[in-house]
Order: structure tokens, then C-alpha cells, then sequence
């Protein structure tokens, strides 16, 4: 197993193979998005829930789907990860909070802000972790030879 | 090692050649300006104000479209046609900024439209814009997703490369071909914001 691990490390950034943790996080997104259009076609009335909340719960799944394969990658360069995660975090927590003020300003009050909320969380996440986990794949692990 | 890695470590570790230019990643310079644009945005959203919205959506979706068009069939075909080194000097130069323009502009033409489909009543379910307002969410709704998922993470990604003592050129070619298919697709997908919009305008 350990040998394994650092023959992949000695692999080019290029050939290695990693789990789908961008594809299930652009999945992830994709889902929001269009859970988000659901909601903000029916604004300023009263949306149904059922799907756009369906659509949140598979979409958070996935993220939590992806972090989980990514918290089990050992030869990865997580100081480039943390770096570029924290910085997208901040870039995309803040364009979150403009579209959430968006809805809060158009009167969208109980459970439908609240979904619109736990949307904007998965997409304030899923972006910066897309971003983060492309940085870094790219990247040489700590101590490896490239 | 690859092209773009052999063809920089050169230049860097020669006397006589050009001195390799620093990428930074984010143009920290461009920051407050953001940061205006951003204030003015959320200011205009909550003073419900007329002019702003329209000036905030206008000037900003007029250039989001005209840049990914430009960029998508105009400058990416050119960009994959360049030698690897012209390639490369360009993208240190061009990619950051492209870095804090792109989602600046989506973030004031997105959220000043909202407001402004709201308070012009085109949201309402009676309204004749309605139809078209959620086709254009649909369309904004795929470009988002091709270009925060796809598009913004090979961005920063070979502009990190890019960054390294010896950068792999094998990696800034599959991400800057990533890059060039996506800012096509996203071009293409312009057009039919552009129909949209000239719609909502003249019903």
C-alpha cells in the first residue's frame, strides 16, 4: 500500500488518477443552479419546495460525497489546496451573500429563504472546492520528487 | 519536461534572454475596484434604484457578452494557433485579469437584473417577458456552470502552474485547451442571451 502511494507520488502531476471529486462537485453545483432558477422563477410568489428541495439534498450528497473522497487522498498538495480553497472561499462566500441579499430584499421570508440559504452554502462551498482540487491535483504532494 | 517547462527554465536560468515575467494570480491593484463595483451593486439593490440597476446590468452584461464572444471565437482560436512561448507570455498576462473581470461582471449583471425583472414586474407570472426571463436564467444557469466548474478552475490552475520555478507545459496544454473549448462554448452561448435580451427589451 505504502509503496503504491509513493509510486504515485513519482508519477507526472498529469497522469495521476484521482476520484471524481470534480465531477461530483460540478454535479453538485449544477444541481443547485437549477434548484436556484426553480426558486427565482416563482419569486415574488410562493415557490413549491418539493423539487428544488430534492435537488439540494442529492446536490449537498454529492459535496459531502466529494469531500469525503478528497479527505482520503494521501499523496496531494493540501498547503496549495487550504491556499486556494480559503481564497475562493472568501471570493464566493461574498457572491453568495450578494444573491442572498437579493432574496431577503425581495421579501422572501420562513422556509424558502431558508432553502434558498442552504443553497447559496452548497454553492459558496462547491466552487472553491472545484477550484482548490484543480489547483492542487496539478501540484506536487509535499516532499515528492516533481 | 515538456515544451513551455524547458522553453522557461531556459529563459530564466540564460543572461541574455528576456526575464521572465511574475504571474500573480489575483492583481491585488483590482481589488478595490471590485470592491466598488460591489458596494454600488448592493447599494442599487437596496435602494431599488431605477437608473442604477439598469446602468449596473447594461454595462455589465453588454461587456460579459462582448468579452466572452471576443474571447471565445475571436482570441481562443488565435491563442491556439500561437507558438508555446507567445502562448505562454500572453496567458501570464491576460488570465489574471480575466480572473477578477469575469465573475465582477456576472455578479453586477446577474443580481442588478434580478432586481430590476422584479421591479419592472417581467418575473410576474402575467407578464409577457416571463417566458423569456426564465430562458435566459436557463442559459445563464448552464454558463454559470461551465464557467465556475470548468472554466475559472483552469484559469487559476495554470496560472499556479505558471507561478513554478519549472512550470509543466504538458498541464498548462490540456487546461489551456479546457480553457479555449469553454470560452467557445460559453461564446456561443452569448448569442442566445443576446436574443433573449433584445426580446425582453422590444415586447
Amino acid at each position: 500500500m505504502s509503496g503504491d502511494l509513493a509510486a504515485a507520488a513519482q508519477l507526472p502531476q498529469v497522469r495521476r488518477t484521482f476520484p471524481p471529486v470534480a465531477p461530483l462537485t460540478v454535479c453538485s453545483l449544477a444541481l443547485v443552479v437549477i434548484g436556484g432558477i426553480l426558486m427565482a422563477s416563482y419569486v415574488p410568489r410562493q415557490p413549491p419546495l418539493t423539487i428544488p428541495a430534492a435537488l439540494t439534498a442529492v446536490s449537498a450528497a454529492l459535496t459531502l460525497t466529494a469531500g469525503l473522497l478528497l479527505s482520503r487522498l494521501e499523496q496531494f498538495a493540501w498547503p496549495r489546496f487550504f491556499l486556494a480553497f480559503r481564497w475562493a472561499l472568501l471570493a464566493y462566500v461574498i457572491s453568495a451573500g450578494v444573491i442572498g441579499f437579493a432574496f431577503v430584499r425581495d421579501h422572501t421570508r420562513g422556509t424558502p429563504l431558508a432553502l434558498v440559504i442552504v443553497m447559496l452554502v452548497i454553492f459558496a462551498l462547491d466552487v472553491p472546492l472545484v477550484i482548490a482540487f484543480t489547483v492542487a491535483r496539478y501540484s506536487s504532494p509535499p516532499h515528492s520528487a516533481y | 519536461m515538456t515544451d513551455i517547462g524547458n522553453i522557461r527554465a531556459g529563459t530564466a536560468e540564460a543572461a541574455a534572454g528576456p526575464p521572465r515575467a511574475q504571474v500573480q494570480v489575483v492583481p491585488l491593484r483590482g481589488l478595490p475596484i471590485v470592491a466598488a463595483v460591489v458596494v454600488f451593486v448592493i447599494a442599487s439593490i437596496a435602494g431599488n434604484w431605477l437608473w442604477a440597476l439598469t446602468f449596473c446590468h447594461v454595462v455589465g452584461g453588454a461587456l460579459w457578452t462582448a468579452i466572452d464572444l471576443f474571447v471565445g471565437l475571436i482570441v481562443g482560436p488565435i491563442l491556439g494557433r500561437l507558438s508555446i512561448p507567445a502562448r505562454a507570455e500572453f496567458t501570464a498576462r491576460f488570465m489574471p485579469k480575466m480572473v477578477l473581470l469575469m465573475p465582477t461582471l456576472v455578479l453586477m449583471t446577474l443580481a442588478a437584473g434580478f432586481q430590476l425583472a422584479l421591479r419592472e414586474g417581467n418575473l410576474a407570472p402575467g407578464s409577457p417577458n416571463h417566458a423569456w426571463l426564465i430562458a435566459s436564467f436557463c442559459v445563464v444557469g448552464v454558463m454559470a456552470v461551465i464557467a465556475l466548474g470548468v472554466l475559472e478552475p483552469a484559469n487559476i490552475t495554470v496560472l499556479v502552474e505558471m507561478r513554478k520555478r519549472q512550470p509543466d507545459g504538458e498541464v498548462i496544454a490540456l487546461l489551456m485547451r479546457r480553457f479555449i473549448y469553454t470560452a467557445g462554448i460559453t461564446g456561443l452561448m452569448q448569442v442566445a442571451t443576446l436574443i433573449i435580451m433584445t426580446r425582453v427589451a422590444t415586447q
